[in-house]
């Protein structure tokens, strides 16, 4: 699903170089490190918010670094789901536009439908036309995991989601996002500093 | 969801800003739409009642209130001409036609006119009931003074002296409506019409005193040489383009009387009144940049807040262009709006206008034409929306999503 070699990235003097990866379909990976390890360059390098200077990513067996911006823009909606540690929902739209917004964005279907599953699965369905400044930690958190999953994507890219949680709370994200990954067999790569996350996941790799 | 929802929930996440600048913008542009309709109006008005005539003759004073007076009955007049004189001029070879007026009085505001036919059949006036006058104290009177009047044919009643309403009244002789006129969007619909020698025998001149004499040139059923009948005015038709240039001349240094050019005057006219339009349009562009500077304002800074929502739009697939495409959108229905708002109100304003001061209604102004400028305003406005959102459209188009989503954007 997703191999890379020989990748590097320069932020000016600093050059971070980067292990190769290599995670099949429906495998996850946690990526451990401190802050300026390069774990949020990796994870952006992987989902095409940011391009690399060298080696080579493969992601759904699509070579990322032959896409022109606009196709990877497309490639990134149509197969990569985000999600952040801080939810960024958009404030002036509702629960509902928030997650229209993802297939509109990409130009894919709008599936209403769909929505209403989603909302049902992560148990917010009666947060459906809700503002977002009415919702909870929790509920803004479930909404954003759903707008990642909107298009189906085959990759799910999570930068730091736990590591503002309490214990009770990490563990529940992190299986909800283990059980939301297997719903659509996604490959979820997660990038933390977390330690908590330690023994959760088979593939490690510290950065 | 698509692009207009989306511009349109962020307007509506911000109603006082939204608000703001649709006024704003609407207020400059209604004030536009006000002056550029009353000037379509006005300009309309005088060239229909002031075509075809050259020329206007009367007593020495001011030219501009000979014209406002004779041809748009909105002044004094300047004083009388000797129906001699009149005579003479109205037989000169450079003159086509000339049409005598008497005017002075008037009846609750409108005007009365001693004339001929020939005045009314120059406006293409037709009776929509009656007949024309034939004796003196007749009148026919316009369809504007018909209805707001309740005036109907038989009616009959005394006039004032002057043009006001307090003006003191003629007792003795009554007029009687013969006729009723067609309403023909000229100066007709304002007037009362009788004959000349109506007036005279009002004013009590000695009208029953007959003169021997040739027929009157200007006055059927009158004979001339009488030294002490008085008119006010001659409207005259050039015979010839050369008239243009030698009868001016020849009546303003040969002749005690003043003669004046309806074209000329009110050119001089709307230069005069021009100061004053320029002065409100060019507040009222003062008050659209305002605005436009103010919806700058607003998009730039909403960008600002924004700058995580579009890190997160393009990380949900959205290219570069159609973020460009959201904030321009933006842009322009601000601007759409407040331009909508503004024709719409600056149409209600001089709807008002017309409906509550009198000389606007007298003027028969109307707030329900729509003039080929409101598009022009229109197309100025979107571009000028699309102008005030090219920078801010271009730091959404710049944006670093890696450095934003990574915490040090």
């Amino acid at each position: 699903m997703i191999s890379t070699s020989g990748l590097t990235y320069a932020y000016n003097e600093k050059i971070l170089a980067f292990p190769d990866l290599k995670i099949e379909s429906g495998n996850h990976l946690l990526l451990l490190g401190e802050s300026g390890s390069g774990k949020t360059t990796l994870l952006h390098l992987l989902g095409g918010l940011l391009r690399s200077q060298k080696g080579s990513i493969k992601v759904a067996n699509t070579d990322v670094q032959n896409l022109t911006q606009s196709e990877l823009d497309s490639f990134r909606g149509r197969h990569i789901g985000f999600i952040f540690q801080k939810n960024h929902l958009i404030s002036a739209l509702t629960v509902f536009q928030n997650l229209m917004l993802a297939p509109f964005l990409s130009h894919q279907p709008q599936n209403p439908n769909w929505i209403e599953q989603l909302l049902e699965k992560l148990s917010i369905a009666e947060k459906r036309n809700s503002q977002i400044k009415e919702l909870s930690h929790g509920q803004a958190q479930r909404v954003a995991i759903a707008r990642a999953l909107m298009n189906k994507p085959q990759i799910l890219l999570a930068d730091e989601p736990t590591s503002a949680l309490d214990d009770t709370n990490c563990n529940r994200v992190i299986d909800l996002l283990l059980e939301v990954a297997s719903w659509n067999q996604s490959s979820l790569v997660i990038a933390t500093h977390d330690q908590r996350l330690k023994n959760r996941f088979q593939n490690q790799i510290l950065l | 969801m698509n692009v207009f929802i989306l511009s349109w929930s962020y307007q509506k996440s911000k109603p006082l800003h939204t608000g703001l600048n649709i006024v704003l913008l609407g207020l400059g542009i209604a004030v536009i739409t006000i002056i550029l309709l009353l000037n379509d109006q006005l300009e309309k008005k005088i060239e229909d009642n002031s075509r075809g005539i050259d020329l206007v003759v009367g007593a020495k004073g001011s030219p501009l209130q000979l014209i406002l007076c004779n041809i748009f009955h909105i002044d004094f007049p300047t004083g009388n001409i000797k129906l001699q004189e009149a005579e003479k001029l109205a037989g000169n070879r450079l003159v086509k036609w000339a049409i005598p007026m008497a005017l002075g009085d008037s009846y609750m505001g409108y005007r009365i006119v001693g004339s001929t036919k020939n005045y009314v059949d120059h406006y293409g006036g037709e009776l929509a009931e009656g007949f024309w006058w034939q004796n003196d104290l007749e009148v026919c009177v316009g369809a504007a003074v018909a209805e707001r009047l309740q005036l109907q044919v038989g009616s009959s009643f005394h006039s004032m002296h002057g043009l006001t309403l307090e003006s003191s009244e003629h007792e003795g002789h009554g007029y009687v409506v013969k006729g009723i006129l067609k309403r023909s969007n000229t100066v007709l619909d304002q007037l009362i019409l009788t004959n000349v020698q109506s007036i005279w025998q009002v004013h009590d001149h000695d009208s029953a005193r007959q003169v021997d004499g040739p027929a009157s040139r200007l006055i059927p059923g009158l004979h001339s040489g009488d030294s002490t009948k008085e008119i006010t005015s001659l409207l005259i038709k050039y015979q010839n383009p050369i008239a243009a240039i030698q009868l001016p001349r020849f009546i303003n240094t040969q002749t005690p009387l003043q003669a004046a050019s309806p074209a000329f005057e009110t050119a001089r006219l709307f230069s005069i009144l021009g100061i004053g339009a320029e002065l409100m349009m060019g507040f009222a562009y003062v008050i659209i940049i305002i605005s436009a500077l103010s919806i700058f304002i607003a998009l730039y800074n909403s960008l600002k807040e924004r700058k995580y929502d579009l890190a997160i739009m393009r990380s949900m697939g959205a290219s570069k262009t159609s973020l460009v495409t959201t904030v321009l959108l933006e842009g322009l229905s601000l601007t759409f709006f407040g331009t909508v708002f503004g024709l719409v109100l600056g149409h209600i304003a001089l709807l008002l206008f017309t409906v509550f001061v009198a000389d606007a209604k007298q003027m028969e102004l109307t707030s329900s034409v729509f003039i080929a400028e409101e598009w022009l305003i229109l197309a100025a406005s979107l571009l000028l929306g699309l102008l005030c959102s090219v920078l801010p459209s271009w730091q959404a188009y710049r944006t670093d999503i890696h450095k934003i989503l990574a915490g040090n954007g």
